[in-house]
């Protein structure tokens, strides 16, 4: 069946079984592999997506669900060049090791901090604790968070 | 790669279209809302349903509000609406202690209050949430609505009584004066189901307890609802000794599984311990004592 939404502002469509599950629409039809694909089972998070803004494990959500929805993907995130904050921080406290959990925890943060521009560590790492890094980066990936939350804040009262 | 077996998919655009849907398609029709019990089930064809109706646009299904003196919820109402209710905080705090717990923040989003109670899982926190509470919920058919009363909404196993063709509508929640509640919950690591879950619920009037609601989670088939604990508290002064009581008939009346989150003794043991801690906090919190 036909499906259409809105991915990284642009409108896009195909025809897929109802069986498709959203992160291979993203990553098949679309051809976006910057969302990997983990567990399978809604445990690991590398595949989070925002859908209107809030994260969803894409592979736990049907393309046909998100017909008419709006998807972020991680590829969104850099923006004429120039990396979004939360990259930068990632990438300042060296918050990855081998980057499959990478582009979850950066759309994971992404939206904590849009919806909470000045998380604690605490709320940092309850909102990461439905993404799981094997390399156990956990304290690197909160410093991240937090470089970007007070480089955000700065770019903020420097506009 | 799990992908789940082939089926047909539709999108309802109100209730009763939902409930016309079910009535068309038979009883290989299936609801889905969050689908975050459903899709995983599917994908191991522990469920195999030939159709699917989508919910999710359903928006007069998701609300949390105070109405003839009860507290009612949608059955599309998410997680994470649960969690950041100040009304459902105020009223009965148990459900921010269960929320808090549920699965991951990104899961919350998605999952639902209805989906929940219908999954009918044992290892479910709402289900012994709303039994504890005594809720109420509303089932809607193509003839017209029923209320079933907790005790009679789970059959077994994953067993509900919705029928085929029905909706569950709405949760309703009494409001009674002297209420707390409180949920309690032992986990492996953050997110996963629970090893052992007590939800308690008391109403104390007079300094005696006139109502108590006990439930468990993940220690037997179904979710136990604790009803010679019940007995023994209705009537009696709140204090730690029958508090204890309560918890030795927790731990004598629940029927765990040995499996990798441990063998029947320690989750018979931590049954009675939450069983009196939920109990404790109940307590404390009718009488704006908590710590």
């Amino acid at each position: 069946m036909n499906v259409s939404m809105t991915v990284n502002g642009e409108q896009v469509s195909g025809d897929v079984e109802p069986r498709q599950l959203l992160v291979h629409f993203i990553r098949e039809t679309l051809g976006l592999k910057g969302t990997h694909w983990g567990c399978d089972t809604s445990n690991c998070g590398a595949c989070v997506v925002l859908m209107d803004g809030q994260p969803l494990k894409s592979c736990t959500a049907l393309a046909v669900m998100c017909d008419g929805h709006e998807i972020r993907t991680v590829e969104s995130l850099e923006m004429d060049g120039a990396l979004d904050p939360i990259q930068q921080g990632f990438h300042e406290r060296h918050a990855l090791q081998c980057g499959f959990c990478t582009p979850g925890m950066l759309m994971t943060t992404r939206a904590l901090l849009d919806e909470n521009p000045d998380p604690t560590d605490q709320e940092i790492r309850t909102a990461i604790s439905g993404s799981i890094c094997r390399c156990t980066g956990y304290k690197n990936i909160v410093s991240a968070v937090r470089w970007a939350a007070e480089h955000e804040a700065g770019a903020k009262s420097e506009a | 790669m799990q992908t789940p077996a082939p089926f047909e998919y539709e999108r309802a655009t109100s209730v009763d279209g939902a409930i016309a849907a079910l009535g068309r398609l038979g009883a290989e029709a299936r609801i889905i809302a969050g689908g975050h019990s459903l899709l995983p089930m599917m994908k191991l064809r522990l469920a195999n349903p030939a159709h699917l109706v989508d919910i999710n646009d359903l928006a007069e299904l998701a609300y949390i509000r105070e109405q003839d003196d009860e507290i009612r919820i949608g059955a599309l109402t998410r997680h994470v609406d649960l969690l950041k209710s100040e009304l459902l905080s105020e009223r009965f705090p148990i459900f921010r202690d269960a929320e808090t717990v549920i699965a991951d923040p990104i899961v919350r989003n998605r999952g639902t209050i209805g989906g929940s109670l219908c999954q009918a899982d044992a290892a479910e926190d709402l289900s012994a949430v709303c039994s504890a509470l005594k809720a109420e919920v509303v089932i809607r058919g193509a003839g017209g609505e029923r209320v079933v009363g907790m005790e009679d909404f789970h059959v077994g196993p994953f067993t509900t009584a919705v029928g085929a063709g029905e909706l569950l509508t709405e949760i309703r929640l009494a409001l009674r004066p002297g209420a707390g509640s409180a949920h309690e919950k032992v986990e492996r690591r953050a997110g996963d189901w629970a090893i052992a879950a007590a939800s308690a619920a008391l109403w104390i009037d007079g300094g005696l307890i006139a109502e108590a609601g006990i439930a468990l989670s993940a220690v037997g088939m179904t979710t136990i609802h604790l009803t010679r604990a019940e007995e023994l508290l209705r009537g009696k002064q709140p204090s730690d000794e029958l508090f204890a009581e309560a918890g030795e008939i927790a731990s004598a009346d629940c029927s765990p599984s040995a499996d990798g989150r441990g063998p029947v003794d320690y989750k018979r043991h931590l049954a009675g311990v939450l069983t009196q801690r939920a109990l404790r906090r109940s307590a404390a919190r009718s009488l704006h004592q908590e710590a």
